[in-house]
């Protein structure tokens, strides 16, 4: 009895957590306008996350941006985490504990200093605002999935690479880096998830005619433009989809890991 | 051979203080002669792997200079020198396996190749070397630590005695003119430990590299070395072939540290005769009558004789057995004596010793009272040693006396204000308790050496601040690291006047 009183609790949890998007799922798959009313299965809405222009090129742009601004995040964030890391002195420790501060910082003061000062040195609004916005967003998480690896790292690597006659970069790229690649890919992975769904930093650094997913539908939403909600159950449906892939696939992969290490 | 006597490392007033004030290496002066195994070893922070890091160019010395085949290399980065190191925990690449560990090196070296052209003329061309020559290279020094088959293996599926090999091949592949080594046995089993020794041994006979080795260990020392340096808190303390370490320590430190020993306090009688435990010996060692000096006598050289034959009588009081051997103490009066033997003598049983002469070997004392620098303080108390002592100071002038205010009076009427007046100070060492009641002394330091002198103990205590040494002899049972306070009575502070009054 009490063996099914807790799965009934755990199944309760997890209803709470994945009805909303089973019931997105399932309403996807119908052209109607408003959820509820089901019209007949069909493929419609997916189609039309191919055919209609506005919807397409959104979905790219993000994409793009994610990707772009993932990777100068993770190589900012990287050359950041180990330049803080073989930092010494009082500098080093200023370094070590301001870096961390823009990670617990409100997003919301984030964006709005950013706009500040993006229009004070008057670029504007601008592909280049909104790169360095989200580069400002990720790279501190970069830094903070690199840093652990660093210091799990034997310090006496990089004395051994040198020791063997390699430069101090061969060293870095030879040892160093292979060693911390797994923080650095989570790093990476970090920084597109926080690109791709971010909203409050986007809307305050980019163009007036540009538009990434989460801006999107939040006008979408809010000029009622019927004719386009419903694609957005199609797209929502997509990405929870990619998610659950990643994250079987990232599973997957640590599991072989862990067997690897235990033989 | 010339070659052989060419000083291949030498290390001038070489010293290394950390940023935080440390003294890692206190100037050191040394050589390694070319083709030698020489071996670092002290107990743990005594400056040994700091001077190891030095050469190989990890750290950069605070002072002083390393000359390599007489150049000076002290600001040569690591990467260009001709010296290979195996880690203390061996710090193989995990990402890479065994042949690709073991190629590293290979594959960063040039090598000045002259090629022939058509019409004569001849021209050099720095090149990488190509992957068969490193494939060659890589085998061979497989071959040579037993790892042939293992090059597709991933380092983190071998064995610590296999992860060992392949970073001592990792090292010696490149040829390099001296190869360093950091404790690199420290994480072995006993066993496993000493075959990696006599292989090691073997293999610095085949290559010919100079090998400098760094251990704690004493015994891998003795077996292996050519020679052992022997360093405590920085500083060089005795450098020589392993028997003449072992059988003529320089200092009761180096006696202690290098197997079992016992040390007595004794006096020298002139004509190589020495008084210890209270009777007379002879011995090899010729020291000025009447020396106080230290006698290191090592367990295995005290013979017992039939009753009434020997020079010593005395019980035994405990008995253990070490395999070989047992291990026994004896105790006359109040000193104990360490004695092994193959034959038991059991635990309550009055036995008679003897020593010949050259199992007895003679030592200055080091250290005969403690003296300072000190100043006289408002409230005629005296500060030395990074501590303020109560002391009596009419014993600066005779016949002197304190009036109330605290001036002293001098036996012909003279008023003296004492404040800072700069005195000499000296406390003997057996004049100096501790106290592990912080508050309870003039001074707080830790304990950082314990040596047994057969009837007491002698231990040094530092101070923080100043790093100000205290000897102390005492018979009760204290572990390094204690933290402690320096208690001396007023009557035991020998105070003079410096000849300069007044600062």
């Amino acid at each position: 009895m009490k063996k099914f009183l807790s799965l009934f609790y755990i199944f309760l949890v997890l209803a709470f957590i994945y009805v909303p998007i089973l019931v997105l799922i399932v309403y996807s798959f119908t052209g109607s306008v408003i959820i509820g009313n089901w019209t007949g299965f069909s493929f419609e809405l997916y189609a039309k996350l191919f055919t209609e222009e506005r919807i397409r090129n959104m979905i790219i742009s993000t994409v793009l941006l994610a990707v772009g601004a993932g990777i100068l995040s993770t190589i900012l964030g990287t050359m950041g985490a180990i330049g803080i890391y073989y930092s010494k002195g009082k500098f080093g420790k200023i370094i070590k504990g301001s870096s961390s501060i823009s990670v617990i910082n409100a997003e919301i003061v984030t964006g709005i200093s950013l706009a500040l000062v993006f229009s004070l040195i008057t670029f504007g609004k601008t592909y280049f605002s909104l790169i360095i916005g989200h580069m400002v967003l990720c790279t501190p998480f970069v830094v903070l999935s690199v840093t652990p690896k660093l210091k799990q790292m034997d310090s006496s690597l990089y004395e051994a690479a040198l020791d063997l006659g390699a430069s101090p970069t061969k060293a870095l790229f030879k040892v160093v880096i292979p060693e911390i690649l797994p923080g650095i890919f989570s790093g990476f992975m970090l920084a597109i998830t926080l690109s791709l769904d971010d909203y409050i930093i986007t809307v305050f650094t980019k163009p007036e005619t540009f538009d990434t997913i989460s801006t999107y539908v939040y006008n979408a939403v809010k000029n009622q433009a019927k004719s386009e909600l419903p694609a957005l159950r199609a797209l929502s449906a997509v990405i929870f989809l990619i998610m659950v892939i990643v994250v079987v696939i990232m599973n997957i992969r640590a599991n072989k890991k862990v067997a690897k290490e235990a033989r | 051979m010339e070659n052989e006597n060419k000083k291949i490392i030498e290390l001038i007033d070489l010293t290394r203080i950390f940023e935080d004030g440390l003294i890692a290496v206190d100037n050191v002066n040394l050589y390694v002669r070319k083709g030698e195994f020489v071996t670092f070893l002290g107990p743990s922070g005594c400056g040994k792997s700091t001077t190891l890091r030095m050469i190989a160019g990890f750290d950069k010395p605070t002072k002083g200079k390393i000359l390599l085949n007489g150049e000076d290399i002290s600001d040569l980065p690591p990467n260009l020198r001709p010296i290979n190191t195996v880690f203390q925990r061996y710090a193989l690449f995990p990402h890479l396996n065994v042949y690709d560990n073991i190629a590293f090196g290979l594959k960063l070296q040039k090598q000045k190749v002259t090629y022939e052209k058509a019409d004569g003329t001849t021209f050099t061309k720095t090149e990488k070397l190509s992957k068969r020559e490193i494939s060659e290279k890589v085998a061979k020094v497989l071959k040579m630590v037993d790892l042939e088959g293992f090059e597709k293996r991933s380092v983190s599926t071998l064995s610590g005695g296999q992860q060992q090999r392949v970073a001592i091949a990792r090292a010696i592949v490149n040829e390099p003119q001296i190869l360093l080594l950091d404790e690199p046995l420290g994480a072995l089993d006993l066993k496993m430990r000493k075959d990696m020794q006599l292989e090691l041994k073997e293999m610095h006979k085949k290559l010919g590299i100079t090998f400098i080795y760094v251990t704690h260990d004493q015994e891998e020392a003795l077996t292996m070395s050519d020679t052992i340096v022997v360093m405590q808190d920085g500083v060089i303390q005795q450098v020589g072939t392993p028997t003449d370490i072992y059988n003529e320590p320089k200092n009761s430190f180096v006696a202690n540290f290098i197997g079992e020993s016992n040390i007595f306090s004794g006096t020298s009688l002139g004509d190589k005769k020495v008084k210890f435990i209270g009777k007379e010996f002879d011995c090899l060692d010729d020291f000025p009558k009447n020396e106080n000096v230290d006698v290191v006598v090592r367990p295995e050289d005290v013979i017992f004789t039939d009753i009434g034959k020997g020079k010593v009588e005395g019980k035994i009081i405990s008995s253990i057995f070490k395999g070989v051997h047992y291990e026994m103490v004896m105790k006359v009066g109040k000193t104990e004596v360490i004695i092994q033997n193959t034959e038991e003598r059991k635990v309550g049983e009055t036995v008679c010793i003897d020593i010949k002469p050259d199992g007895i070997h003679l030592m200055h004392k080091e250290f005969s009272s403690n003296k300072y620098d000190g100043y006289i303080t408002k409230k005629n108390t005296v500060c030395f040693g990074d501590g303020e002592f109560e002391c009596d100071v009419t014993k600066l002038y005779p016949n002197s006396t304190l009036d109330e205010e605290g001036y002293l009076i001098t036996d012909n009427g003279e008023k003296i204000d004492l404040t800072d007046v700069d005195v000499n100070v000296e406390v003997g060492l057996k004049d100096i308790e501790i106290s592990d009641d912080e508050n309870a002394g003039g001074a707080v330091g830790n304990i950082i050496s314990i040596i047994y002198k057969g009837d007491h103990y002698q231990l040094i205590v530092r101070t923080d601040e100043n790093e100000e040494y205290f000897v102390v002899d005492t018979e009760d049972t204290w572990n390094e690291n204690d933290r402690v306070s320096v208690i001396i009575k007023p009557e035991k502070i020998k105070l003079t006047l410096k000849t300069e009054n007044h600062r």
